[in-house]
């Protein structure tokens, strides 16, 4: 196993990944509230906790590259720059919501910056990404298609469909395992037939098994800036596995009391983003510096609230369009 | 002029005309490249159009689905093909749940021109896992378009309509059709997808049928004819977008309808024409509606079995001749 070498980038790009942690960070604190507030309906999955694994991803990412997530896609989407007010008016189901009030927090999408959407049923994104990988090479776009799933992904049948045929075309897509060590409420460990669930099967696939810290940003980036350059020579795909932690439960039903106590605790003292405050500050930021960030992510982060408070609600006129590319959905004359 | 050509040549026609027209269109699925298809319905595509465009897959139906399904996000208009459709069923996540429901989710920001082709039906002795009439499961899914068609012209037509179609299709070729022979005019065929055709017209009865069950709705019409029954019979070629105009007029016309569906009974695509009709047309008709199905069973394999189970030509005359009797 390869562990990856930090060597980060210089200390203006690391105090943006900084805040790219923090808006994640604020935004699925917030969600949450407004949960139990009863404006965000359904369910939400949350990565508080593994807000590395995105923002070193998406830093490291180019504009037109791709990225596939899933359900617990609030932190990936963000991070792609999709529009804050508008992500939070979806998971409260109003119309300016980016999917207009039908995706939910299970489908966020902003296609025009390459977040092509948060895909709930465990595996389907991953072929998909490899056959948008596939249309990058034929149309020669040099983008990449980077893949995020969970360790229990793993152990579904498109994920070994998907792996096989992305290394027998050889295409640009970087498979992304974030493994929070549970797969829903069990274990990884007790369902799963290797230790580690993606690096010790890639082998599998003539692949390099990485393993890498998920709670540090910098390494992702080093990580996820390898991966993308490889893919981008033609080098074919590779296969990551970030180990990280997800600080709550599989989803808003779930209080997460199946792990042992001592665990949790040495999961948040591991907290990526204090870790991070304290490693850009010994770097030499200043505390006017990170300070001044966590400041504006406040302000960043009402404003995205009261712009979704504020959105309406969509109107029924609108349930029955875009089943088609006309706009409509009819399927009779 | 036209030529007389059989209704799996008009597949690869119809691919070749369509990949001819746009660079983005490709082909992908087991055996499709080198071999040609295990149906015969793709030879000479890799030869013209490179392997970059005619590229064979593992045995990964989830992948080849997954594929088309992220090529179509990213600028390609891909076709997939999978090769009995009732190897739909492992990879229904991605027809059903991905493909189907995606440009709703993200209301209208992801696109996916795509379509996947399958051999479907029964009446070659393949058994209950190769034999299936699957178009309902496609139908009942709201998001992908349905075609099923009878002849190779309508083939032709209906497989560039649907590349061409900004939406996801889902082509149904008919296993049992592969050897028919039909004429198709020379140059350019492109269709409409959602247009039923009238195949025969005749004042007593309309039959409503679709892919196999055309022909042999046709030969009991003749059959009928003799003994001074005159059918008219409707291809509706296209289950989504149903052209529920042709069949409303035809009821209209003859007040009284029959379906024959290759389908096992329960919700076959009868069921919901009928319901239509019940509903719209309900005082054109002078006798119930008769659906002509499969019985509720997996299809046999044995000759006799299977002919026993499928609408025969006889089974469609007996049936008419009883409800007007």
């Amino acid at each position: 196993m390869n562990v990856a070498v930090v060597a980060g980038p210089d200390l203006d790009a690391r105090l943006r990944v900084y805040r790219m942690m923090l808006e994640a960070r604020r935004f699925e604190e917030s969600a949450h509230q407004l949960f139990l507030e009863g404006l965000v309906k359904g369910t939400t999955h949350l990565g508080i906790g593994q807000e590395a694994v995105a923002a070193g991803f998406a830093a490291a990412m180019r504009a037109d590259d791709l990225t596939f997530c899933t359900y617990r896609g609030h932190n990936h989407t963000l991070l792609r720059d999709a529009p804050p007010g508008r992500l939070m008016s979806e998971l409260l189901g109003r119309s300016e919501g980016v999917c207009g009030g039908k995706g939910g927090s299970m489908h966020l999408t902003w296609a025009p910056t390459g977040a092509m959407g948060s895909y709930a049923i465990v595996g389907a994104h991953l072929p998909i990404a490899v056959g948008a990988a596939w249309a990058a090479v034929e149309r020669g776009t040099g983008q990449v298609a980077v893949c995020f799933f969970g360790d229990g992904t793993t152990n579904i049948g498109a994920f070994h469909e998907a792996l096989n045929l992305a290394v027998v075309w050889d295409l640009p897509v970087v498979f992304v395992c974030e493994n929070n060590l549970y797969m829903e409420y069990t274990p990884i460990g007790s369902v799963t037939a290797v230790e580690n669930p993606a690096a010790d099967r890639a082998a599998a696939y003539g692949l390099e098994g990485l393993l890498v810290d998920g709670n540090d940003p910098d390494a992702m980036y080093e990580t996820a800036s390898d991966a993308l350059a490889r893919a981008r020579r033609g080098k074919g795909p590779s296969l990551i596995e970030a180990i990280t932690y997800r600080h709550g439960g599989h989803s808003r039903a779930d209080p997460g009391t199946y792990r042992p106590d001592e665990e949790v605790r040495q999961w948040l003292a591991r907290d990526p983003i204090p870790m991070y405050r304290a490693r850009l500050a010994d770097a030499g930021a200043s505390e006017e510096q990170l300070g001044g960030i966590d400041q504006s992510v406040e302000l960043w982060i009402e404003a995205a609230v009261e712009e979704a408070k504020a959105a309406p609600e969509p109107s029924v006129d609108s349930i029955a369009t875009e089943v088609w590319a006309d706009g409509g959905s009819q399927w009779r004359n | 002029m036209a030529e007389l050509i059989t209704y799996r040549e008009a597949v690869a026609r119809a691919l070749a005309q369509e990949m001819e027209r746009d660079p983005n269109v490709y082909l992908i699925g087991e055996d499709v490249a080198a071999a040609g298809g295990v149906f015969k319905t793709t030879p000479g595509l890799l030869e013209r159009f490179g392997e970059r465009r005619v590229r064979d897959t593992p045995i990964s139906e989830e992948a080849i689905i997954g594929a088309v399904m992220g090529a179509a996000m990213n600028g390609l208009r891909p076709v997939a093909e999978i090769m009995f459709s009732d190897f739909l069923a492992t990879c229904w996540d991605l027809v059903a749940n991905q493909i189907a429901k995606t440009r709703y989710m993200t209301d209208g920001q992801v696109a996916l021109p795509l379509v996947i082709r399958t051999a479907n039906g029964g009446g070659v002795r393949f058994g209950a896992q190769h034999s299936q009439s699957l178009e309902n499961w496609a139908m009942s899914v709201p998001g992908l378009k349905v075609v099923a068609p009878s002849t190779p012209k309508d083939v032709i037509a209906l497989l560039a309509a649907s590349v061409r179609d900004p939406d996801p299709v889902i082509f149904f070729e008919h296993k049992g059709l592969f050897a028919s022979r039909g004429e198709v005019p020379d140059g350019e065929l492109v269709g409409q997808l959602g247009e039923a055709s009238v195949v025969r017209s005749g004042p007593d009865a309309t039959i409503l049928a679709l892919a196999a069950m055309v022909p042999k709705a046709l030969q009991a019409a003749d059959e009928l004819s003799a003994q001074g029954i005159e059918a008219t019979v409707v291809d509706l070629r296209c289950l989504v977008p149903l052209d529920t105009r042709t069949i409303l007029s035809a009821v209209a016309d003859t007040g009284r309808v029959f379906t024959v569906e290759e389908n096992p009974r329960l919700c076959g695509w009868g069921a919901e024409v009928v319901s239509i009709i019940a509903e719209e047309a309900f005082y054109d008709l002078d006798s119930p509606v008769v659906r002509i199905t499969t019985d509720h069973i997996p299809l046999p394999a044995s000759d006799i079995l299977e002919d026993a189970t499928i609408p025969s030509v006889t089974r469609i005359v007996d049936t008419v001749t009883r409800s007007l009797d």
